[in-house]
Formats: C-alpha cells, structure tokens, sequence
C-alpha cells in the first residue's frame, strides 16, 4: 500500500512538470499566431498590387509566356509540400501529408510522375521514412518565413519548371536536365482560429486567378474609382511587355508561395496552440484523478494503522486482564 | 493643385504611402519623372536602383528599391520592391560593410546582387557608391 502511494505521487508530479511544458507552448503558439496574422496582413498591399498589375498586363501583351502555356502530354509534375519543423502541433502535419498523398494518386492516376519538393522537418522524415525520393528539402523556416526563403523555394521550383519545357518522352531534352511540365502546392489555409484546411493549388502553368481579379474590380467598385465602362485602360511598358512578362512572373510566382509560407506557418502555431491546449487540459484531469487516488490510497493506510494500533491495544487489554 | 496618390509597397510590408507631387524613378529603359495626370504606364525598375517621392510639402522622400516595379495608373502611382528602404532607416556604416563583403565575395550572381542592393542603400542615403 505504502509503494503504490509513493508511485501516485510521482506520477502527480510527473504529470504537473509536463502541464507546465504543455501550456508554455501553447502561451508561445498564442503569441506566435498574433504574429504570423500580422506577417499575413503586411504582406497582402503587395500581393493585390502585383496581381493589380499582372491582370493590367495580361490584358495587353500575347500569354504564350511558357510559365502560362499548358504544355502538351505532361510527364512529371512537383509538388511543393510545406509542413512544420516541429512537431507538438496535433493533426496539422497528418492533414498536410494526406492531402498531399491525395493529389500524389491523383497526378498518377493522370500519367503524370510527381516530383516532390518539401519543406519543414516533418516532412523530410515522412517522406525519408518511407524511403520515398525527395527532390529538395527545405527546412529552418516553417515558424517564421522570410521573403529569401521563398526565393529560394521559388527560384528552385522555377528552374525545374523551365527545364523541362524542352524534354522529350521520358528522358532530358536538349538542356539534358529533366524539368517538370507543372508545379503543384499543397498548404494549409489559415481559415480563422479554430479551422484550418489543407488545401493542393497549382502554381503553374498559372492561371491568372480571376478570384483576385474579382475582388480587385469589386474593391475598384467600392472606392468609386474603377472604370465602369469595361474598357482596360490601355498601359504604355517599359521595356515590353513582353519583357515585364518575363520579369514578373516568377515574382508572382516566388509571391504565392510566401503567402503560402506564412499562411502555414499561422496555422501551425493554431494548431499548435490548440493541441497544446488540449494536452495541458488533458494533464490536469489526469493529475486530479491521481490525487483522488492517492488521497484515497493515504486514507486507506491510515485507516489500517488505527485498525492495527487498536487491534494491538485490545490484544494487550486481553493479555492483561488474564494475569 | 492635383497630386498622386503613392504607394511604397515591399513584399513584407506596406514602406510608404501617401500624396505626392512627383515621383522619379529609373527604369531599366531610362530616368523617369511622374507628375500627375500621366498617362498609364507599366515599368521595371533598374536594379540597385533610387526612387525619390516628392511630397505635397516639397519635402523628397528617397527610398532604396530593389527588384522591383513601377505602376501608373489614373489613381496614382504604386511602386512595388522585393526589398525597399527609406533613406532615413538606412544604416550608412552596415551598408558600406555589406558593399564590401559583396564586393569580396567574388562574382557569383548571389554576390553581385548583394553588391547591387548595397550600393542603391548607398545611394539613396546620399553617400557616393
């Protein structure tokens, strides 16, 4: 009786010191996600003014730009995974990952072979666990993204894709790199606090998404400054704008997947909070049924020592009274 | 008097906006001057490169712009950069440094970008680069 009380206590303790790691991080996560809203925000000016200037350009120069044009009988497709560093983060890198493997069938359900570039630790390991052959990693960024960061995603992703406008049926063209013919990402949106959804986007061929432009003409409307009368306003380039193409494209390109960047990294620190929440919950109820079971387990020895003690007593009363 | 309407755009945050009375800038193509009521134009600016933003107080807001572009259009102006810095946040000392390590670091494309950036910090500090 007295061992099984000594090892309740212990693990109350033990219990207690991991509540106290538990709601650390999800007072950091807290405070992480206030932060990684705020990188979302500031980084949104930028993001409707290149697509404000995009959308002007699309509508005046030729789109046979090859980041625009599909290409005929894709062969190989990269997917651009962004998953966590750390792990603490409940079911965020899982629903990563399986969406990811949803879009894997997909593509070679198509006949498409997928290349796969991932960033965040967890997902190096998924994939190196399963001895499944990654591209690129990319990792020491997930929590807080940083412009170069997604230069560099974007830049690699960029040239893989631009190698491969010249490849021929299954091997390297004339460059002798074998490119891909389509980027895919696959990252989780950042919907508000409490949801958090996986979501697989292609990035290119791009197509201009006409939801941005939507909301740019809708806001034009709101303002009072768009031109209602439906004609573009006609723009002079310098250089061309053929030229301008060429240079803003991978920008937008390298602009999406930073605010993808930081849409996952908000989310991750949600979930992140929301798991630790619910571990430090988790360890209080659990440190409260110990207790009851330790007190219960001391009343209990207690009870036995009077009973013995009394038990004694009444055996040295009888003793006595028969001298 | 009309103005333009400017935004400073980087891609981490919004640097600057407000109204102006002229905007230069260079593009890859030339040097640049906006004043209102220009016709709309669409332009890359020149790497390591300056924009100066006049304000409606006559006072010149210059600003480090780098990789980045121009948009006029009959609201005003937006300027939108990879990295930009105004010339008063601009550390003379850090830049200069930072000129030199690119400047050592021989001519990859990394370095000679770094050296670009370092030398448009200069310049919109106002110090010789």
């Amino acid at each position: 009786m007295a061992s099984s009380l000594r090892a309740l206590r212990r693990r109350i303790r033990s219990t207690k010191s991991t509540k106290k790691i538990f709601s650390a991080q999800e007072l950091i996560a807290g405070a992480r996600i206030v932060r990684a809203q705020a990188r979302v925000e500031a980084s949104k000016p930028y993001a409707r003014e290149i697509t404000r200037v995009l959308s002007a350009l699309a509508s005046s120069a030729s789109l046979d730009h090859p980041l625009l044009t599909e290409r005929q009988d894709p062969q190989r497709a990269a997917v651009l995974v962004i998953t966590s560093d750390r792990g603490f983060a409940g079911s965020y890198n899982v629903n990563v990952l399986r969406r990811t493997e949803e879009l894997l069938a997909l593509l070679r359900q198509e006949g498409k072979e997928p290349v796969l570039y991932v960033v965040g630790r967890k997902g190096e390991t998924y994939y190196s666990f399963r001895d499944r052959e990654m591209a690129e990693t990319f990792t020491g960024f997930s929590e807080q993204p940083a412009y170069e960061n997604a230069r560099e995603v974007g830049s690699a992703l960029i040239d893989v894709f631009t190698a491969g406008e010249d490849d021929e049926q299954g091997g390297a063209g004339a460059d002798g790199v074998l490119g891909v013919d389509e980027l895919h990402i696959v990252y989780t949106e950042f919907r508000s606090l409490l949801s958090q959804v996986p979501v697989a986007k292609r990035m290119a061929p791009l197509e201009v998404e006409e939801v941005e432009e939507f909301d740019y003409e809708r806001e034009d409307r709101e303002s009072g400054t768009g031109t209602d009368s439906g004609v573009p306003t006609s723009y002079e380039f310098e250089p061309s704008a053929e030229g301008l193409l060429d240079s803003l494209l991978p920008k937008y390109i390298t602009t999406r997947i930073y605010a993808a960047m930081l849409e996952a990294a908000a989310s991750e620190s949600a979930s992140r909070r929301r798991a630790m929440k619910s571990a430090s919950d988790n360890a209080e109820e659990l440190a409260k049924t110990l207790s009851r079971q330790a007190n219960q387990a001391r009343q209990a020895e207690i009870t036995q020592e009077i009973s013995e003690i009394v038990g004694g007593a009444d055996a040295l009363i009888s003793a006595g009274s028969r001298d | 008097m009309a103005t333009l309407q400017v935004e400073l755009v980087a891609v981490e945050r919004k640097i600057w906006s407000g109204e102006a009375s002229m905007v230069i800038a260079r593009t890859t193509e030339g040097e640049l001057g906006v004043l209102p009521g220009h016709a709309p134009l669409l332009g890359q600016l020149a790497e390591g490169g300056v924009v100066t933003i006049r304000t409606d107080s006559g006072e010149d807001v210059v600003v480090a712009a780098h990789g980045g572009f121009l948009s006029v259009t009959e609201r005003g102006v937006s300027i939108l950069a990879e990295t930009a810095e105004i010339s008063t946040d601009i550390d003379v000392e850090r830049a200069r440094e930072a000129l030199r390590r690119a400047e050592d670091a021989g001519d990859d494309p990394e370095a000679l970008n770094a050296a670009r950036r370092a030398q448009s910090r200069l310049r919109a500090a106002g110090e010789s680069a």
